[in-house]
């Protein structure tokens, strides 16, 4: 496999931009008609009252924050894997770090929505901005769902940026082959650019910046977001080790997610010169240092909790251990832990097929995860008399579907309008053929390397 | 300033469940129906919990009443993003049904379970609706809601003592619960009045708090079971 020269680079990354295929409306309708399915069933739960969910007492929160969470937590796929990839500079980061980025942004954007589909009241959430009011009331800043609020923002900020910006000389290819109204739209998205040294050199400071900044951004947030449940008095919530524990398992579903994006782009783009077996494999290492990492944080909460056997707590532990969320639980387990470590762990395994089914396992299991942490903690809250179950009810089971329609549809309209591989940094890189990429894992001579 | 509180005798107390509808009179709280009250979304603001010990046919049964207990360190407070629930200055842990937007948030940080969400508009079932009080306000679909202490019972009470230029006296208030109790288990009064009967209660050697450990401070004490 040799590497592409600069002229096939822009004629493979900007066919999708120029050339529309039937397969791609049949992408976009599917998706499309499920998202709308969704926001027909969040109407009819405005209009017709939240009774028509599964949600109850004493279980308030249910499928719509498992969705929160696990969206903010894919969201930590991309960010935060490229601006690391970027700090340390691994040169085969080159063609995966702007799919990585995208997700960010759009899971951000599906994650954020939860909040407001969850509220009792959504008319009102703006009660939740600091907006300045004749009445003088402001949001409560003891509240961690306002931290929520602002953290989320910083985040989604920060992360649009980071896309942005090196999408930029990208843009000015694309205007420059364009015509008609799309040269107009890629010349406004292009800043101007031309290509001098000055703008080159403002452009890779600006992206250090950010990649510097956008590291304790996202460790923050999912931090944030696990105080939402370990600043509550519930059993098995109030726990030191959440913050952590939430950051390891966003990185985690994080990395499933990128993995799942770059075989569905590499199949459906026809992207079999930019990203090849060594992409997946040193992407499917990363998933299992994050399984083994996950193992750890779970090995701890569970032992420290049975340890420490205090009643109330231990309800909630068995309950999820042996008694009726234990299916779940072992499914949890096995989707987060045996599967990737034995199909990441063996290097036959760790191929391209390897990498997509162990990332479908670690969704699930990262989502489940969400649920298990909320729902039979709510459901076994001190009295037992108050004891109660959770079932989700269509309503919910749909909103959840028409998310992940919703990231396959923004994610393909998306692709369709920007190239979803970096080319001048492919360029800039002088992308090097397969064979010459080094395996994560292998030891260079710090100078050797030429990225 | 008072400070309102409640001392609860479970020896006193039969588990005949006269405060929990006096409570739903009192209070305008909606009926679910039984389909949805089987779905966990009846709204009791005081429930008389049962718990049976032993083996049938040695078994006992024993009722606790459970409603607010207006914590001085209200683990829900602190969560609300609005300030829907908050402290008043005479101890009350208010819920302002018109700031709340629904997050259920205060719910679940609320280890007594004592807090409900209105999962649709009030109705009730025919004719309950001819007996509304006009002193509370209804709940829209998506608030939270719970035991108020009867806070339109205070303020009105409190009001004609000022009016008439005297001391509320003790017993004089009462919420719809405690007057409802035909055991008096239920006894409502100032907790910062030493002579005050509810004060007297809650000094009593057999008054503990429910889940007391948890350091939420909760103004209702429980007189452990003698008999």
């Amino acid at each position: 496999m040799s590497h592409p020269p600069h002229q096939q680079i822009n004629r493979d990354l900007l066919r999708p931009l120029l050339q529309t295929s039937w397969r791609f409306y049949v992408l976009v309708a599917l998706p499309a008609a499920m998202v709308l399915t969704g926001l027909i069933s969040w109407l009819s739960q405005v209009t017709f009252g939240f009774g028509i969910s599964g949600i109850r007492w004493p279980v308030y929160w249910g499928f719509y924050v498992t969705n929160f969470v696990f969206w903010i937590g894919i969201s930590h796929a991309g960010t935060l894997i490229s601006a690391i990839l970027r700090l340390v500079n691994a040169g085969w980061r080159r063609p995966v770090t702007r799919c990585a980025e995208v997700i960010t942004v759009f899971a951000l954007m599906i994650g954020a929505m939860f909040p407001i589909i969850h509220l009792g009241r959504p008319w009102l959430a703006f009660w939740l901005f600091p907006y300045p009011s004749e009445r003088l009331i402001w949001p409560n800043f003891r509240s961690p769902l306002v931290w929520d609020f602002f953290a989320i923002n910083t985040y989604l900020t920060g992360s649009l940026l980071f896309l942005y910006l090196p999408i930029i000389p990208d843009f000015a290819v694309a205007r420059d082959r364009a015509t008609g109204l799309r040269r107009r739209i890629y010349g406004v998205l292009a800043l101007g650019w031309r290509g001098t040294p000055k703008q080159w050199h403002r452009l890779e400071t600006a992206m250090q910046i950010m990649a510097i900044a956008i590291i304790p951004v996202a460790v923050s947030v999912h931090t944030i977001v696990s105080f939402d449940f370990s600043m509550a008095p519930v059993p098995m919530w109030q726990t030191t080790i959440f913050g952590p524990y939430f950051v390891a398992g966003a990185i985690f579903s994080g990395i499933a997610a990128l993995l799942l994006a770059m075989a569905a782009l590499r199949r459906l783009l026809h992207l079999q010169a930019y990203l090849h077996p060594v992409h997946f494999e040193n992407l499917g290492k990363l998933l299992l240092v994050m399984a083994l990492l996950w193992g750890y944080f779970v090995f701890n909460e569970r032992l420290v909790t049975y340890y420490g056997n205090e009643p109330a707590e231990m309800t909630v532990f068995w309950q999820t251990q042996r008694e009726s969320y234990a299916p779940l639980y072992w499914t949890m387990v096995v989707c987060n832990f045996v599967l990737p470590l034995i199909l990441m762990g063996i290097r036959r395994f760790r191929t391209i097929t390897g990498c997509i089914i162990a990332s479908i396992g670690v969704l699930i299991g990262m989502w489940l995860e969400r649920f298990l942490i909320i729902v039979p903690s709510l459901g076994h809250k001190y009295l037992p008399y108050s004891f109660g179950t959770y079932r989700p009810q269509p309503v919910e089971m749909i909103i959840t579907a028409a998310t992940f329609a919703a990231m396959i549809l923004l994610y393909a309209l998306f692709s369709k309008v920007v190239p979803i591989i970096s080319m001048w940094e492919l360029k800039a890189g002088d992308h090097p053929p397969a064979d010459l990429i080094p395996p994560a894992t292998e030891e260079h001579p710090i100078g050797e390397l030429r990225l | 300033m008072p400070n309102w509180g409640m001392a609860v005798d479970l020896d006193r107390c039969t588990g005949c469940g006269a405060c929990v509808t006096a409570c739903h009179a009192e209070n305008n709280i909606s009926t679910v129906g039984a389909e949805q009250a089987a779905r966990g979304r009846a709204k009791h603001w005081i429930r008389v919990e049962r718990y049976w010990e032993g083996e049938f046919p040695e078994a006992t049964l024993k009722f606790r009443p459970v409603m607010c207990q207006h914590c001085d360190n209200a683990p829900c407070e602190p969560v609300c993003p609005t300030y829907a629930s908050h402290h008043t200055q005479d101890g009350l842990n208010a819920q302002v049904y018109n700031r709340c937007i629904g997050t259920r948030y205060c719910a679940n940080a609320c280890p007594y379970n004592v807090r409900f969400f209105d999962f649709f508009n009030p109705s009730w079932d025919k004719p309950l609706q001819l007996q509304l009080n006009p002193d509370v306000s209804l709940r829209e679909v998506g608030v939270m809601e719970k035991c108020t202490f009867c806070v339109q019972r205070i303020k009105s009470a409190t009001i004609a003592a000022k009016a008439e230029e005297r001391e509320l006296k003790d017993g004089e208030l009462q919420t719809a619960c405690s007057q409802a109790c035909p055991s008096r288990a239920l006894v409502f009064g100032d907790l910062n009045d030493p002579e005050s009967e509810v004060s007297r209660l809650s000094r009593s050697p057999r008054g503990s708090k429910l889940l007391e450990d948890l350091g939420t401070k909760p103004k209702v004490a429980y007189l452990s079971r003698e008999a």
